[in-house]
């Protein structure tokens, strides 16, 4: 075992755990961001709008991950390359970065998965509470945000909690493009010292204290509401 | 109008991005069978081991599922080669090449094992306790038991789960382009890099791994009903 790179790489490291942790949670934010409406709109919206946000999760859920990121890095990337508006425009300095097309596309990816979830917590909340919240003469909308989504979140909190694990595994394809994540980290070590195992292994207990935490906090919120067992 | 970039023969890249379709679905196949087989044995030391084997089973399943796949493919892919490598120094022969699309398989397969392992398990938990006695009454020993009672009758309990999975490893095999190999992102890779053309080559391998997956959720929904057939409708 040879641990002689890890005081020299250790500020590195931790730079490189806060990036990920950035990355999962502005993922998981904008990504239920979308997923709420993508999940309503299956359940009550029109047929059309439906047909679209079923086509969305279809095209996130059907194909790998990398391959989207990579399309939005170097497909999307090379488009807006193309276009000397866009290098001139103030922007561009966001656009280049790896870091802006790797939030773009896990939120993307996690707002399809998610949304699917969604749309199973909207289904489960019971009839009879939203057509007591109507009687009550609540808007549309007043019925959707005192009643209907706590109560849809409430009842996905467990598959929420497995998507933000699936979604940290995830964040080392940051790596792939170009971001200093706690992978990319590990990567330039083995690059710099050509030592394989240690940086990686230290990665894996790394990504298995987050996904401890995870659980951990999910299984806090989830003590948080009050149920009949 | 398919671009003349990827038509088949020398001009185009068709047949290479079939090629690299060839091997996705190769890895894909190879590493399910082994996850799979890791599986069912994984299932039966959690269920029926000693001690040992039950703890050994727990840590494969616990680190297996926490660490990203990318670093476990890492791990595994050096670790493996190395090894290989060292057996045969043992063995007084020179280091080889290993495959990559062998060490691929080996690699997937032994992260499918880890999830194979749950689903296994909990589909031959839900089975009734009173068949697999029925069994025993019978005198049939714990082979006969799983080949007539505990098999068939898990089955209908693990097929969303198996399915799910072979879903997941479709797409775990781009996470393979990482190390650089034959499948079909790191085909589209090279051949995008080399052309230029980003954008094209990109979403046309994203609509080849939906054009498999959707024709994989077909055949699913075909299983799913068979398997389901003398089973009380869900909802």
């Amino acid at each position: 075992m040879n641990w002689t790179w890890f005081p020299e790489y250790f500020p590195l490291l931790m730079q490189g755990l806060w990036l990920t942790i950035q990355l999962l949670v502005l993922s998981m934010v904008f990504g239920m961001i979308l997923a709420v409406p993508v999940g309503l709109v299956q359940v009550t919206g029109p047929k059309w709008l439906a047909a679209i946000a079923k086509a969305y999760c279809t095209v996130m859920r059907g194909t790998p991950l990398l391959v989207q990121l990579w399309l939005l890095y170097f497909g999307l990337g090379s488009v807006f390359a193309a276009y000397p508006e866009i290098r001139q425009s103030m922007f561009w300095p966001i656009l280049r970065e790896g870091y802006f097309y790797a939030v773009l596309a896990f939120s993307l990816n996690t707002g399809g998965y998610s949304g699917e979830i969604m749309r199973g917590g909207f289904l489960s909340v019971p009839k009879g509470e939203l057509e007591a919240a109507r009687a009550y003469g609540m808007s549309p909308w007043k019925v959707l945000h005192r009643i209907w989504l706590p109560r849809a979140v409430r009842n996905v909190l467990p598959t929420l909690a497995g998507e933000t694990v699936l979604m940290l595994k995830s964040t080392p394809l940051a790596a792939t493009v170009t971001v200093l994540d706690i992978f990319g980290v590990i990567l330039r070590v083995r690059q710099n010292t050509y030592i394989i195992y240690e940086p990686l292994i230290t990665a894996a207990i790394i990504y298995m204290a987050l996904t401890f935490l995870i659980t951990r906090a999910f299984g806090h919120l989830e003590n948080q509401v009050p149920s009949r067992r | 109008m398919i671009p003349e970039i990827l038509t088949f023969g020398d001009k185009g890249f068709g047949d290479e991005l079939l090629r690299g379709t060839q091997f996705t679905l190769l890895i894909a196949a190879s590493a399910y069978i082994i996850g799979i087989c890791i599986g069912l044995i994984g299932a039966s030391a959690k269920l029926y081991g000693g001690g040992f084997s039950r703890a050994s089973a727990a840590t494969y399943t616990t680190i297996v599922r926490s660490v990203p796949e990318v670093v476990l493919i890492l791990i595994l892919y050096f670790a493996g080669t190395r090894g290989i490598n060292n057996l045969l120094g043992l063995a007084a022969l020179g280091p080889i090449e290993v495959n990559g699309t062998l060490a691929a398989i080996v690699v997937l397969g032994v992260v499918q094992g880890a999830y194979h392992t749950e689903v296994f398990r909990a589909a031959i938990q839900a089975v009734p306790i009173g068949q697999i006695e029925a069994g025993k009454a019978f005198g049939m020993g714990g082979l006969q038991i799983f080949r007539r009672i505990t098999g068939p009758a898990m089955l209908p309990n693990a097929i969303p789960g198996l399915s799910n999975l072979w879903l997941v490893v479709i797409k775990d095999t781009a996470l393979v382009a990482v190390v650089g190999n034959y499948e079909l992102l790191s085909t589209t890779a090279s051949a995008a890099a080399f052309t230029k053309r980003y954008m094209l080559f990109f979403v046309t391998t994203a609509l080849i791994y939906l054009t498999i997956t959707l024709v994989s959720n077909y055949f699913i929904g075909m299983l799913e009903n068979r398997y389901r057939r003398g089973q009380a409708r869900l909802v």
